[in-house]
């Protein structure tokens, strides 16, 4: 008895510590510094410790005028098969990144949400890929900015 | 309306999802009229995108979102009845998922 069940867990723990230790995608923590800093360049500095894209690969949909700020459409769309990233910075926003994508070699190249714009600013989709960043900006007027208060 | 709207459409090998999620993605910043007060921040800080039970997209989402966020994505690799699921979870550590069958 005792030595069918000291078997057991052995062959159980080296099934679970395998499955640990197997390497699954993994997920960069949410970036909480990031969502907070208030500047472009310090979203950059924190999310990828560099400011240097290349503009290839990349690009960007959003309206030339946004009637209603609160409500902006981007689309992005990459090519780059080996794409981790996508993250939606408005440097003229109070808190300029507005939403980051963790994506997997499922992904499809292609992610596109709604934001808010406080006023008229230029939209940047950075895209991280193999160590390197691309990124795309469009300039979005904003005649009704959409912070509110 | 239904906390989360999901639909999953699959076309050439590629599947677009779709989906709508209700909140109210308050920034902090925005003033009660009646009593002064600034409203709470109160926004989705993360949604996990499913296909099968597998990840194949998390999204850090701030307040710069806007209320009712739409979020939309295409996934390779899955097909015609395969089962999409998002779950997000939001500062206060309220959470929603639904489901939807990749058409």
């Amino acid at each position: 008895m005792t030595i069918h069940r000291r078997k057991f867990l052995h062959t159980a723990l080296g099934v679970a510590a395998t499955i640990l230790v197997v390497p699954l995608k993994v997920f960069a923590a949410r970036p909480k510094e990031a969502f907070g800093a208030e500047k472009y360049d310090d979203v950059m500095n924190t999310l990828f410790n560099s400011s240097n894209t290349d503009s290839s690969h990349v690009s960007i949909k959003a309206p030339d005028i946004a009637e209603n700020g609160a409500v902006v459409p981007i689309t992005v769309k990459t090519d780059l098969s080996d794409a981790e990233s996508v993250s939606i910075i408005v440097p003229n926003n109070p808190n300029p990144l507005a939403a980051s994508f963790e994506l997997t070699p499922s992904s499809g190249g292609l992610v596109s949400t709604r934001i808010k714009m406080a006023k008229t600013s230029d939209v940047h989709a950075v895209v991280k890929a193999g160590g390197k960043l691309y990124s795309a900006t469009k300039e979005v007027k904003v005649t009704i900015g959409g912070c509110g208060g | 309306m239904a906390k989360i709207k999901i639909r999953a459409k699959e076309k050439n090998g590629i599947v677009t999802v779709k989906s709508l999620l209700k909140h109210p993605m308050e920034t902090g910043n925005r003033k009660d009229k009646k009593t002064g007060n600034k409203i709470p921040a109160h926004y989705i800080t993360e949604v996990n995108c499913e296909v099968n039970g597998k990840t194949v997209m998390k999204a850090y989402l701030g307040p710069g979102v806007s209320k009712d966020p739409y979020m939309s994505f295409d996934v390779k690799g899955a097909k015609k009845g395969d089962t999409v699921k998002l779950s997000w979870v939001d500062n206060k550590g309220e959470s929603a998922s639904g489901e939807a069958t990749v058409k």
